[in-house]
């Protein structure tokens, strides 16, 4: 298996570096440095002078790719690209265009994220293959049909519209929680319950809807008409033989999303205040911070990466048969 | 475990978790409280931010949101009176208003009379008050051999420090001139980029030269690899000078008294220098320990908390000097109650947070909850809180009222417009033909409709380029654009589309269409708009242009190609606007300077519009003392850009700010920087509010609770048959 995690961290390395050069190439497509450093001089007294001088501070008066007025291994490395992109790979972030170290704003910014992720992944993943199981249990009754339609129902309703109604209904009328805003520690609990509840009933119907079909091919099977003949009650059939025969599928969907919970969500953080790391990009985009675009873009295809490689580990933990070579 | 066991189990997590949540309903606290229990009667104030600030350096920082927090930490020499109007400057921390000399080339001083051709400088005298301290901080920290503590470490001795608090040893220093001069040197420093370098390089003697020698100077030391702190006190800067401990000058070429209203903004506040190196060492930049985050100051307040992410704080400065509240204010200030805390000590307020509040529907419900003790007014909320009674006059809802929250209302001292770019061949130009197309176009579009539509009427259409507030604005028939408006029973209206039709005709554009070619006549407006509501706005603009047969079409692009477009004068029309840096007429009439034109200056004229006389007029107005040559000489020109119609004026928008009763002394000043050490809150009456009006209400709970119930049990119910009946089968 070492040796197979090895091969992994390599293969890994040209697809960062594309991941990379898109990045690159379609963020400075859109934005040339100058505006670049008009958005950030301000709308009010901006000259030339100004400009030129931002951006050879930071960095962006090189050419982007091939610098011509330097010869051999220099004109590679004299160019924004490299200049801005080689030290990602270990991990230094640099500085957003504002000063701010981004490596410290991401430990930051990460555990607010992980706060509402993490409550919000473990309880959907309870509640949704419990209902889906609970589904398939109540198969062909009216409690089927009435669940799937509940779940598409759920499914078809905007992950905003969960947010506006759960602040207006919990937070504005029944005055239950906080409608917004965080906090570190115990005294963060309050400001928890609601985007984690909103985010788990934002992700039943989907999630549900998928469980119950991934359920209803394994009960089709042999093994499961074996147990049942050997007496066994429907509920131990379900959560001991079924469940553990329809990981493989799960696990594919489920643990590789699990390192990108640092990755936070944008929704929920921004309605509820939250200062995690999923409004982190978009404010950057907004703000052209190439900066921070390509340290949290290259932060996201590293974590995807190793989600990718985690459902591979977990294939041989759940599947005796799964070798990796 | 049976599903029995389980069924049970389930009912009775849900009956404790109900127990739990009527338990705590008992407790006299709302539930719904953001804050610490221990807050709840402080003399805290709470505000909300929804963009991170980007700089609070006060040499860097030019944007409201930015110096609505450092405007409390920073004291330049002088201040905007806070209660009267029009605006009037006073000194902050300066002993009076700075004394003015003229020189002449040789350096001689001049009679106050003299011609403006004599004057070659002009030479500012301010004095400071003594005693005044900075707030604590670690950067003045000196041990009992008066050595500092912090100010020569290594990366290393950072390792447990993250923020300023982990810094054990504070210290304090008077402020002294040369902390003024320190800070009129950033403004040069290569590093820094100035928003405002370029302007004041025009004016302060030696800034431009100072700026090239800091640049060498900034340049050697990257070669040797010594980035760190740049030692401007090595280089002196001839357009200031230190007269004693609290005295210093600020030399001018020419006559700007305009400077004095710089002098009001924190670009000139002072920096101590020990904080500049203290923020320059190696390690403290990793740690965003920076002067950008935190500012040090001799202000009311001072920045204890930055989390930009997050929450700011400031709380009141312990070192803060003597600062009275004022005595007098203009006409109903002592009717309104903001001189019932007249003499006393400043500040009132001991602390307050900024809660980063992205989003306006969690912004506006906490404050109508209590949370948040003042808040603008979005689109989304205005129905809910104004009313316009049947004279079109402004008044609060009655879910308003019965909170006693109070609005107060002023027209900003900015200016939206509708531009044209003059230089382009259709629209552009100083010909007849051209012009009158323009003034058409001015007439058509009719801004009160806009206002009305899609400001909630929060806005007033303009006359001229000079918003209300400033020397030479004119209300009512005394000073509307007679080329847009006519006056009938000593009232203005809008002149009717006949006449800009007729102004079409003899444009050589009759019903819409070029009279040499027969073909019609289409325009283009340059937009950067985005979002649901813009499409309604287009729409409206070529309705608009419709009424005078014109077809508009619409070219969005996105802001950086916008500004491009504008730079490159590729826009034919445009729309823009100008906040007032100062209250004086010349920050708004150089909008239509013609060397300060877009194109070929980089100017902030982005209509590009050259009138000689006008220029000419400029030129000699600028510089004059308010009076009524000067006022002759602005209604001149004002006269002069309605003729020509560069822009189609636009309006002048209207701030509406709620607070609540407990929330004291708040008069909108759109000058003023430093305003919240005049504020007072009342927290017992905030406490005894938010207790009343967030009272949990749990029935909708108990109807989910039943609704769960009535789902669970006959599922239940029917599970147990489903295996009873297997059980059966089996057996």
């Amino acid at each position: 298996m070492f040796a197979y995690v090895i091969r992994r961290f390599f293969y890994a390395i040209p697809i960062l570096i594309g991941v990379n050069v898109l990045t690159f190439s379609l963020f400075f497509i859109v934005n040339p440095t100058d505006d670049i450093a008009r958005m950030h001089l301000g709308q009010k007294h901006v000259t030339e002078e100004a400009i030129e001088k931002w951006k050879h501070e930071r960095g962006y008066d090189k050419p982007l790719f091939y610098n011509e007025s330097q010869s051999g291994l220099s004109s590679i490395t004299e160019t924004i690209f490299y200049k801005k992109s080689v030290r990602l790979f270990v991990f230094d972030f640099g500085y957003a265009d504002d000063g701010r170290s981004i490596g410290k704003d991401i430990l930051e910014r990460m555990w607010p994220s992980l706060a509402i992720a993490i409550p919000v992944f473990l309880v959907g993943i309870l509640v949704n293959i419990s209902f889906a199981l609970l589904l398939v249990f109540f198969r062909s009754t009216y409690i089927d049909v009435w669940g799937v339609i509940f779940t598409v129902v759920l499914m078809s309703i905007s992950t905003l519209f969960y947010i506006i109604g759960g602040q207006y209904l919990i937070g504005k009328i029944m005055q239950l929680v906080p409608i917004s805003g965080y906090d570190s520690g115990l005294s963060g609990f309050k400001f928890l319950v609601l985007p984690v509840l909103i985010g788990v009933v934002g992700g039943i119907g989907s999630s549900t809807r998928w469980y119950r079909t991934i359920f209803l091919e394994e009960i089709g099977k042999d093994y499961v008409r074996t147990a049942r003949a050997k007496g066994l009650s429907e509920l131990t059939v379900l959560f001991r033989h079924v469940l553990k025969n329809a990981m493989i599928p799960i696990l594919t969907g489920v643990v590789v999303i699990i390192p990108l919970l640092f990755m936070g969500s944008l929704l929920l953080e921004s309605f509820f205040g939250v200062p995690g790391l999923g409004s982190y990009t978009i404010d950057a985009i907004q703000s052209q911070d190439f900066a921070i675009v390509r340290s949290m873009v290259f932060l996201g295809s590293v974590l995807y990466i190793f989600g990718l490689l985690l459902t591979d580990i977990s294939y041989t933990m759940v599947d005796p048969r799964v070798r990796l070579n | 475990m049976s599903i029995a066991v389980v069924c049970r189990q389930t009912i009775i997590i849900v009956m404790l978790g109900s127990l739990g949540f009527l338990l705590s309903s008992c407790t006299e606290r709302s539930w719904n409280n953001p804050y610490p229990a221990a807050d709840d009667d402080k003399n805290i104030a709470y505000s909300v931010f929804d963009e991170r600030p980007k700089h609070l350096d006060p040499v860097r920082s030019y944007s409201s949101t930015e110096y609505r927090i450092h405007g409390q930490i920073h004291e330049p020499p002088l201040q905007y009176n806070y209660l009267k109007r029009p605006y009037q400057l006073e000194p902050l921390t300066a002993v009076r208003m700075p004394v003015l000399n003229y020189e002449d080339k040789q350096g001689r001083t001049l009679e106050d009379n003299a011609s403006e051709d004599d004057i070659a400088f002009s030479v500012y005298t301010i004095q400071i008050k003594p005693g005044i301290r900075y707030q604590p901080h670690p950067a003045f920290a000196k041990n009992e051999k008066g050595q500092f503590y912090y100010q020569n470490l290594q990366a290393s001795d950072l390792e447990a420090i993250s923020t300023l608090s982990d810094f054990k040893h504070t210290g304090s220093r008077e402020l002294v001139a040369a902390d003024y001069i320190y800070e009129i040197k950033r403004l040069a420093h290569p590093r820094l980029s100035s928003p405002v370098f370029s302007i004041m390089s025009d004016y302060i003697v030696g800034l431009k030269s100072y700026a090239e020698t800091l640049k060498q100077v900034n340049e050697r030391q990257n070669d040797n690899n010594q980035t760190l702190y740049l030692d401007l006190n090595k280089y002196p800067l001839s357009g200031v000078k230190l007269v004693d401990r609290y005295t210093y000058q600020i030399k001018i070429k020419g006559k700007y008294p305009q400077i004095l209203y710089w002098l009001a903004m924190p670009f000139f506040a002072p920096v101590a220098v020990e904080v500049d190196k203290f923020y320059s060492q190696p390690g403290m930049k990793e740690r965003n320990l920076v002067m950008d985050w935190y500012p040090v100051g001799t202000g009311a307040y001072m920045l204890t908390e930055n989390n930009p992410n997050r929450r700011m704080t400031l709380e009141r400065n312990p070192n803060f000097h003597m600062d009275l509240y004022p005595s007098e204010g203009e006409k109903g200030d002592i009717e309104a109650g903001l001189l019932k805390d007249a003499g006393k000590q400043m500040p009132f307020i001991d602390k307050v947070v900024y809660i980063l509040e992205k989003e306006s529907i969690p912004n506006w419900n906490k404050f109508l909850q209590g949370y948040y003790d003042v808040s603008g007014l979005s689109s989304d909320s205005f129905d809910q809180a104004i009313q316009f009674g049947a004279t079109g006059d402004v008044a609060l809802t009655e879910e308003m009222k019965n909170k006693k929250i109070k609005l107060l209302t002023t027209t900003e001292t900015s200016t939206y417009y509708m531009g044209f770019n003059m230089q382009d061949p259709v629209v552009g130009g100083s010909g007849d033909r051209a012009r009158k197309l323009r003034q058409a176009i001015a007439i058509a579009i009719d801004f009160d409709d806009y206002i009305s539509i899609f400001r909630n009427g929060r806005g007033i259409a303009s006359q001229g380029p000079i918003p209300p507030g400033l020397f030479g604005y004119s209300e009512g028939v005394a000073g509307y654009n007679p080329f847009v408006y006519t006056q009938v029973n000593g009232k203005i209206k809008r002149r009717s589309i006949v006449e800009a039709k007729k102004l079409m005709v003899s444009a050589g554009y009759p019903n819409g269409r070029d009279e040499k070619t027969g073909k019609p006549l289409l325009l283009y407006y340059d937009s950067t708009g985005s979002g649901p509501d813009q499409k309604s706005v287009w729409d409206w603009y070529k309705k608009q242009f419709k009424k005078i047969n014109i077809q508009l079409i619409i070219r969005n692009t996105d802001y950086n190609r916008f500004q491009g477009k504008m730079r490159d004068g590729n826009a034919q029309i445009f729309s823009w606007g100008w906040n007032a840096d100062y209250p004086d007429p010349e920050n708004f009439m150089f909008l239509l300077y013609g060397p300060n034109g877009k194109v070929k200056y980089q100017g902030e004229n982005a209509a590009n519009y050259d009138n000689k006389e006008f220029n000419r007029l400029f030129d000699k107005m600028k510089n004059m003392q308010d009076g009524p040559e000067r006022l002759r000489l602005i209604e001149r020109m004002v006269d002069i850009a309605r003729y020509d119609s560069p822009w189609l004026w636009g309006f002048h928008p209207k701030q509406f700010v709620l607070q609540h009763d407990w929330y004291k002394n708040r008069k909108l000043n759109l000058m003023a920087h430093n305003g919240l050490k005049y504020l007072r809150i009342d927290p017992l009456s905030r406490k005894i509010n938010r207790q009343k009006w967030n009272k949990p209400i749990l029935w909708p709970f108990w109807l989910i609770v039943i609704s769960v119930v009535l789902v669970v049990v006959p599922a239940v119910m029917t599970f147990r048959k489903k295996e009873r009946q297997s059980m059966k089968e089996a057996g």
